[in-house]
């Protein structure tokens, strides 16, 4: 006769290779599927930014928020740059604002762009008419400062393809995490005066009255300004991806 | 031209009334559909590269001296929605401490730090997409959201996977912690799906007389190889 100690459990079985029963968790194949969002929380600055991290030129360490920490926490990495990357230096920032336009000081942004030529340093950009730049990744991560200003150092990016026979203006893949926002919105950086802009299938397919959300404009001649909303009039356009 | 499995729908909203600071920080116009266009199905190849230092897989190897707490191994798999492995993607992976504090000035909180333990590590699958990493089981920690609000005991995980398309930031919580189940963050996430962020104890993966197991997987979105209309265009 077994005797069932617990679901699962038969003292037929040596007692170091019992297990405890199943129960519907990560293991559960009958719930199988995509690993929901979690939001960043307020505590990411440690773990996830890195020294350099929005610095794609490579020069610096941006991007970190190493005042949130002790020294001897300084586990993060730091960028190792390889040298310089071909093309136009520029300068990108701005804030990102709440319902209420208060800047959220506890945000993060990603960036993921294509060199100056219009590659990505990917291998599943696999156009081998359009250089890789050795000295480019196109990723970046920048957490806001204390003031909720982020900012990033990169290179303008060149044109890439887009659906069928159609080319994309010069744009930037944009993420915002930060505390409340459960899961990562999606957006993208258009320039002013970017090549294309009125014939982008991305562009093109936001409502025209939105389309101004997703451009940065130069400040002084020197900075691109791209500020975020995510609630309220001006609303940023954010992308299912 | 490849895309993405788009997001569950209903999986993971941006509103979740009862996560009070998600309600000033969640757009309210939907998302707007666009076409998989290189830039959502590429990712850095090589980010990871750019960095230097150690690679963080025993968060309890960090300090000269030991953690306090409750060793734990934490491994599994990354997979995508099809099930099939995702190899060589990095897991960012950071954390409270025993006692629920984080080394973060912004945890002001009055429970210990501890010198030994800073909460922050990577890992890096490998072909047939598994992880492993030691660290300390993190205790539960109260926070501001409502009166006597905790927080289950988590630790949070940030994966870029293979495209734009696929990151995914989440936690992973622990069987037996009531908590979970009236937590505000873990329940924006309807049942049973908020189960796949409960990790299983393994009795496998148990070190003898010196760590328990606990067993996670992560699932990415899945490459979808359908050729879409748009290829047609080009004949």
């Amino acid at each position: 006769m077994t005797i069932e100690i617990s679901p699962g459990i038969a003292l037929g079985i040596a007692i170091e290779d019992r297990e405890a029963p199943p129960r519907i968790d990560n293991q559960d194949p009958a719930i199988f599927g995509q690993t929901p969002w979690q939001t960043v929380g307020p505590f990411f600055h440690y773990g996830l930014p890195w020294k350099g991290g929005a610095d794609l030129v490579g020069k610096s360490d941006m991007g970190a928020r190493t005042d949130l920490f002790g020294e001897e926490h300084y586990l993060l990495n730091l960028s190792s740059p390889t040298g310089t990357p071909e093309g136009e230096v520029i300068e990108i920032a701005g804030q990102v604002f709440d319902a209420k336009g208060v800047p959220i000081l506890d945000a993060m942004i990603e960036i993921w762009q294509a060199n100056a030529a219009g590659r990505y340093a990917s291998v599943e950009d696999r156009r081998e008419t359009v250089p890789i730049d050795p000295h480019f990744i196109g990723f970046g991560r920048a957490s806001v400062d204390q003031d909720g200003f982020y900012r990033f150092r990169t290179i303008r990016p060149g044109r890439v393809p887009g659906p069928g026979n159609t080319l994309q203006a010069p744009h930037l893949a944009v993420s915002v995490f930060g505390r409340g926002i459960i899961k990562r919105l999606a957006t993208r950086l258009y320039f002013a005066d970017g090549d294309g802009n009125d014939e982008d299938p991305v562009l093109t397919a936001v409502p025209a009255d939105r389309r101004n959300t997703l451009v940065a404009n130069r400040r002084d001649g020197g900075r691109w300004w791209f500020d975020i909303r995510l609630q309220g009039d001006a609303e940023t356009v954010f992308f299912a991806v | 031209m490849i895309a993405y499995s788009p997001d569950e729908a209903g999986l993971s909203p941006s509103l979740h009334p009862d996560y009070r600071s998600s309600v000033d920080r969640s757009p309210r116009q939907p998302l707007i559909a666009i076409p998989p266009t290189l830039t959502e199905t590429t990712g850095p190849s090589a980010w990871d590269r750019l960095m230097v230092g150690p690679s963080g897989i025993d968060l309890t190897a960090q300090h000269p001296g030991v953690p306090q707490g409750q060793r734990i191994i934490v491994s599994g798999r990354v997979l995508d929605d099809r099930a099939r492995p995702v190899a060589n993607t990095v897991i960012e992976i950071w954390q409270a401490n025993a006692a629920g504090r984080y080394i973060h000035s912004a945890d002001t909180w009055d429970a210990p730090l501890d010198p030994n333990f800073t909460g922050a590590g990577r890992v890096v699958t490998d072909a047939d997409g598994r992880y492993s990493y030691v660290t300390i089981r993190p205790g539960a920690y109260p926070w501001g959201n409502h009166k006597n609000a905790w927080r289950p005991a988590h630790i949070h995980l940030s994966l870029l996977g293979p495209a734009f398309a696929t990151r995914l930031v989440t936690q992973m919580y622990f069987p037996d912690d009531p908590l979970v189940e009236i937590d505000p963050i873990a329940n924006a996430i309807p049942m049973p799906a908020r189960q796949r962020m409960v990790g299983r104890f393994d009795n496998k993966s148990t070190k003898p007389a010196w760590a328990l197991g606990y067993l996670f997987d992560i699932v990415l979105k899945g490459r979808d190889e359908t050729p879409f209309e748009d290829d047609d265009h080009d004949h």
